[in-house]
């Protein structure tokens, strides 16, 4: 079967591979272009472990098709930190032991940015719905959320 | 299976009638889902997103002609679609996570064909009308006549939606969409009812169109619930009467996530505090 050429942009990197009509986005990330820190929970859109950006708006990559990635930008967990520097976000979800297993900590995070990036004042309640999509079956959330308005705190009085 | 993202309708339309077991992608939440779970095993995928249109909202005759392609997140974020039927916004952003709603879109709710979509009693009672393209053209078709039955709607073989059309909304008019969830997100509706309501100077409703979700095979239009509120102000006993009204008209089924008995009294209650929204809407309240 004839592969298809996707040209893209990754992380800000020119992207191009090559991935079958079926595979997902989720797919390609991980098993073509070895950026495993994307994980796969369920694979339907209801854990958010998958959680990347495209062209800025949060998805799951396992509800998009590799084809569609065409053009567009796409942003994962590898691009969060700035080389040996975390994202304040991964900072404060280590100090405030917001993950245990680790497995939705990537998606969480990508949410969690996307947020700021939305709304840099989220109320509690609107950090909870906003990460309603991010199952996590160790950490119970509290820490989580706590560590999302802290972030958002810090980065506030920073700017 | 192969991918194709035609950059035309006509292409599009071509794609769709050369093959049988072609399905259309817009934002795939649902499409997706089942070709994981091979519940679809389609020829062909045509991806109608690079086609002209399908992303934009664009103002029409003082009303709103919604593209295909639209995803929740970006209705939610329009201002002036928001300000005319937050109805229809809400009960689309209720639809899944922030993920999902990064690309879920109106017309894949209403393809996806389930008695439980949340957006299609929303555009039932904002009078939505579809834009349908297909081998002999485009047609416009009202919301309420595209669901069938569950998974199955009236689109004959190689059409598609093209956008969704929501007309102007009228002076002293408005909507609301509310739904039972036993949790706070991530559900599906147990009940969802739609109220769309204009009133007249003096504040009794003059047009009214109520419409329920998850309770029946496909959305119902209840225009006995209409009916009952036409020229009244909406007081207790208007406000009971609708509710009666819904209740009676829900034809619901026992599952585990509601009873016939609870689904039915809920959609009385559901109708009752949608139209006190939209009432309040109707009179200039922008929340």
């Amino acid at each position: 079967m004839t592969q298809i050429h996707v040209t893209t942009r990754i992380n800000g990197d020119a992207t191009e591979f090559l991935c079958e009509a079926e595979e997902t986005l989720l797919d390609v990330l991980r098993d073509r272009l070895g950026l495993t820190g994307t994980k796969e929970g369920c694979g339907t859109g209801d854990c958010g472990a998958c959680s990347v950006l495209v062209d800025g708006r949060l998805v799951c990559s396992c509800l998009m098709l590799g084809a569609e990635a065409e053009g567009r930008e796409v942003s994962t967990i590898e691009g969060m930190a700035n080389g040996d520097r975390l994202h304040p976000l991964q900072q404060k979800f280590i100090e405030k032991a917001a993950l245990q297993c680790g497995i939705c900590t990537p998606g969480i995070l990508m949410a969690a940015k996307s947020l700021l990036e939305h709304n840099p004042d989220p109320s509690e309640e609107e950090v909870r719905y906003w990460l309603a999509g991010n199952l996590c079956r160790c950490t119970g959330y509290d820490k989580i959320i706590r560590a999302v308005m802290e972030t958002a705190a810090d980065l506030r009085r920073a700017s | 299976m192969r991918y194709e993202a035609p950059q035309s309708i006509d292409a599009a339309v071509a794609l769709l009638v050369a093959e049988t077991g072609a399905h259309v992608l817009a934002g795939g939440t649902d499409l997706l889902v089942k070709l994981r779970a091979e519940m679809i095993e389609p020829e062909v995928i045509v991806d109608i997103k690079r086609i002209a249109g399908m992303k934009a909202i664009i103002a029409e005759n003082g009303g709103w002609r919604i593209g295909a392609a639209v995803s929740g997140a970006e209705m939610g974020e329009h201002a002036g679609l928001c300000a005319d039927w937050p109805g229809v916004v809400e009960a689309a952003g209720l639809i899944g996570s922030t993920q999902v709603q990064g690309r879920a879109t109106l017309a894949g709710n209403l393809c996806n064909a389930s008695p439980a979509a949340d957006s299609v009693p929303a555009m039932v009672v904002a009078g939505a009308v579809v834009r349908i393209v297909g081998p002999k053209g485009a047609r416009d078709v009202p919301v309420i006549e595209i669901p069938k039955s569950p998974g199955k709607t009236t689109l004959a073989p190689g059409e598609f939606i093209a956008s969704i059309f929501l007309p102007a909304r009228e002076a002293r008019s408005g909507d609301a969409y509310l739904r039972f969830i036993p949790r706070t997100e991530m559900d599906i509706a147990v009940v969802g009812c739609g109220v769309a309501l204009r009133l007249d100077p003096e504040g009794k409703v003059m047009a009214a169109r109520v419409a329920l979700g998850a309770v029946g095979p496909k959305v119902i239009v209840v225009a006995a619930a209409a009916e009952a509120i036409l020229g009244r102000a909406l007081d207790d006993a208007a406000l009971a009467d609708l509710a009666a009204a819904c209740s009676a008209a829900a034809t619901p089924i026992d599952d585990k996530r509601g009873t016939v008995d609870f689904r039915r009294h809920v959609s009385g209650v559901l109708a009752r505090r949608a139209a006190v929204i939209a009432q309040s809407r109707a009179k200039g309240a922008k929340a």
